[in-house]
């Protein structure tokens, strides 16, 4: 173990000091406030200052003064990929028991409504991130727009049953090739951009959409949104204490006495059924041709092209079949809320889809979960910090990333694996 | 033609707006290749240190051209600061990690900053009386008078300057040339001597007190500054940097320009609800038919 640096710690420490400081004096130290007349006057927090500075130096004190314990005793392959090795064999045991819990947590004791609820919304970011997989993780195709198609799905659906008056199931699909069909629509004509040109455009057209659904008032009545949008029933069965006449109700028919957390719990069963659906089709078609040329090109573009695979029409399917989970997702949270306005789409939801996809390790399907829980449940959790939720959020992002640049889930093993002796080892 | 020449006028001025915070994207994008997301919030930040030196300062200015100097100057100091922290928290730690790393990292970055300013400042509105008030009114014709406000030429003057001087530190001295080194193969340039991290940091500087000089001029021009105002002008400033062609510093004032006016006319001749989404339909059109942008160079392919 290497001494401790006395004067190298004191220097950096300094430094790091006089830099918060020069970060603090402006922004934290002088609050602009109104002084009346439509003018601003200053109110000085010195303190505040102080305390940042103090916070800093310390922090970083303590850093310098334990770096070479720690360097000392790194061990070679990190504790949590260690931990994960140790898991993997088990993998599909506790795949199972999580599924298994998933189906019997609304009937624990201690599944309040809130539990249910918060589980619910996790489970919107979880199928969102798996469909989102697809187009990221599997096709390496970079979209920072997804969220434009979660709001097409929104939208169709909320239309389709205000209007048309048709059932949830009736919409599901409508609303899925109608995102998926949007899609292609936005797919074909970008996707021959690379990387970062892609994102671009991709975020251009997510601030399209939201900006269409506020200033096309006669159809989507702008910021007001769309409200009354009916609530999904049990293959037509109500959930509502007093159904009208001639329709059996939920808890009449189940001759159940009439509680409120029924139709929680049914939506909850509804998106886990709904994201069970999008993982399963994505390890399965990982398996298929589209599958495997996707990742071949997320690769290799150049080589899969000169072995024969359509990069357009291969990267459009990826396109499509993400949105229309999205779409189907979508859908779902419209008839959730039974409200849907632009405020729901904006550019910060597609960042936390995408961040769920990357801080699980992209192309891990048990990652996004993990990444769901801490980037969904936590924040909620602390939401009485209502003020600085989002501030923890986003440096918790920054800090995630850092200790771990490729994601919690990293280590997956590849999904077409020749076998020992007879090819290269993969 | 009166009308016309108006919104030319005001397109132009927020077309040097949009320019400078492009020159930021544009250069960290030549030099590391990635998205800076959270410029647009340096700009933010550049635009609350121009108001609170104002207020400071104020309300009496005294003599005007030696106070704008002075908060060009402040602001640019401490924001310069934010460029530099930025870089060397979230980005650093991740330079040569995995491609996306830096992206979801500046993402984040961005998320915070927009909260802590939030949090630091409140979330209401900051309205700043008229610094440079008055100016010419140049021709009136069919009723209709063609104003050009002193401000306006303020920030044309400003702008012309900055890009000239740019275009010059880029191009002779050692600076711009190491930078343009790195640009190239910053493995190579590390080999031959060139201190790599300090280039890097210096483009962030430089691209952070370019965006605290657009916040100086939105504050000129406008006269009110949100915390969240960072986010689309960061947006509409990334889409001209990609206009123009990412990586080029022509392009990224190009794109700017195009960027203002596209928005000033539409706004003008068509809706103004419309207006961002014209110029997001400009950038996909040009993108189509020309996938690098407007000045940028085509990529080549190595296999």
């Amino acid at each position: 173990m290497q001494p401790i640096d006395w004067p190298g710690a004191l220097r950096e420490s300094v430094i790091a000091g006089v830099v918060t400081l020069a970060l603090a004096v402006p922004i934290l130290g002088m609050e602009t406030v109104d002084a009346g007349g439509g003018t601003l006057g200053i109110n000085q927090r010195w303190w505040l200052v102080g305390v940042a500075v103090l916070v800093v130096f310390l922090g970083r004190m303590a850093m310098a003064l334990t770096r070479p314990a720690r360097q000392a005793y790194r061990p070679e392959v990190p504790l949590f990929d260690q931990a994960i090795d140790y898991i993997t064999p088990y993998g599909k045991f506790l795949a199972a028991a999580g599924i298994i819990f998933a189906f019997v947590m609304p009937f624990m004791p201690f599944a309040n409504r809130y539990v249910v609820d918060v589980a619910t919304l996790m489970l919107i970011y979880v199928m969102l991130g798996w469909g989102l997989n697809i187009v990221v993780g599997l096709a390496g195709l970079l979209d920072l727009g997804y969220v434009a198609f979660y709001a097409v799905g929104s939208y169709s659906y909320a239309l389709l049953a205000i209007h048309f008056d048709l059932s949830f199931w009736v919409c599901l699909p409508l609303a899925g090739a109608l995102s998926a069909f949007f899609g292609v629509l936005l797919g074909f004509p970008v996707l021959r951009l690379r990387g970062d040109y892609l994102a671009i455009v991709t975020l251009g057209f997510g601030e399209m959409v939201r900006l269409i659904l506020i200033n096309w008032y006669d159809v989507t009545k702008g910021p007001d949104g769309l409200s009354g949008i009916p609530r999904p029933s049990f293959f037509g069965l109500p959930f509502k204490r007093r159904p009208p006449e001639g329709v059996e109700s939920f808890h009449q028919f189940f001759d159940m006495d009439y509680s409120s957390m029924h139709r929680i719990i049914f939506l909850y069963f509804l998106i886990l059924i709904l994201a069970l659906i999008t993982n399963f089709f994505t390890v399965r078609i990982r398996r298929l041709p589209v599958g495997r040329a996707w990742e071949a090109l997320r690769e290799d573009e150049t080589a899969s092209r000169s072995l024969g695979i359509n990069p357009t029409n291969t990267k459009l399917t990826a396109f499509a079949i993400g949105a229309m989970f999205a779409g189907f997702a979508g859908s779902f949270f419209a008839t959730r809320q039974g409200f849907v306005s632009p405020e729901s789409f904006v550019f910060i939801e597609s960042a936390v889809i995408l961040a769920i996809v990357v801080l699980g390790g992209m192309g891990s399907q048990i990652g996004v979960v993990i990444a769901a829980f801490f980037l969904i449940v936590v924040p909620e959790l602390i939401r009485e910090l209502e003020l600085y939720r989002m501030l923890a959020f986003g440096a918790g992002m920054v800090l995630i990333m850092i200790w771990r640049p490729r994601g919690l889930i990293s280590r997956r093993s590849p999904t077409v694996l020749l076998g020992r002796g007879n090819g290269a080892e993969l | 033609m009166e009308y016309f020449t108006q919104q030319l006028i005001n397109g132009l001025t927020l077309g040097g707006i949009y320019g400078l915070i492009a020159i930021g994207y544009t250069m960290v994008y030549g030099i590391i290749g990635m998205i800076n997301f959270a410029h647009g919030e340096i700009y933010m930040i550049g635009a609350f240190c121009v108001i609170i030196t104002l207020v400071i300062l104020g309300p009496d200015y005294g003599f005007l051209p030696v106070i704008l100097i002075v908060v060009l100057l402040v602001s640019m100091l401490f924001t310069a600061v934010y460029g530099w922290t930025v870089e060397r928290v979230a980005y650093r730690p991740l330079r040569g990690s995995f491609r996306l790393a830096p992206l979801i990292s500046a993402i984040g970055m961005s998320i915070a900053m927009q909260n802590y300013v939030q949090i630091a400042q409140g979330a209401r509105i900051k309205p700043v009386q008229p610094v440079i008030p008055g100016g010419w009114q140049l021709w009136e014709a069919n009723d209709f008078a063609v104003q050009l406000s002193y401000v306006q030429l303020f920030i044309w003057v400003l702008t012309l300057g900055l890009m000239t001087a740019f275009a010059l530190l880029i191009a002779r001295t050692a600076l711009g040339r190491s930078q343009r080194a790195c640009e190239q193969d910053r493995t190579m340039a590390g080999l031959l001597g060139i201190n790599v991290d300090r280039t890097i940091s210096l483009t962030f500087i430089m691209g952070a007190s370019m965006a605290a000089v657009a916040g100086f001029m939105h504050v000129m021009a406008y006269g009110v500054i949100d915390f969240y105002i960072g986010f689309l002008a960061g947006l509409k400033a990334f889409t001209a940097a990609v206009l123009g062609g990412i990586g080029s510093l022509p392009g990224a004032m190009l794109g700017g320009l195009l960027i203002g006016m596209i928005e000033a006319f539409w706004s003008a001749y068509f809706s103004v609800e419309y207006k961002d989404i014209a110029a997001f339909g400009i950038l996909v059109l040009v993108l189509i038919f020309r996938p690098t942008g407007l000045l940028g160079s085509p990529e080549i392919e190595k296999v």
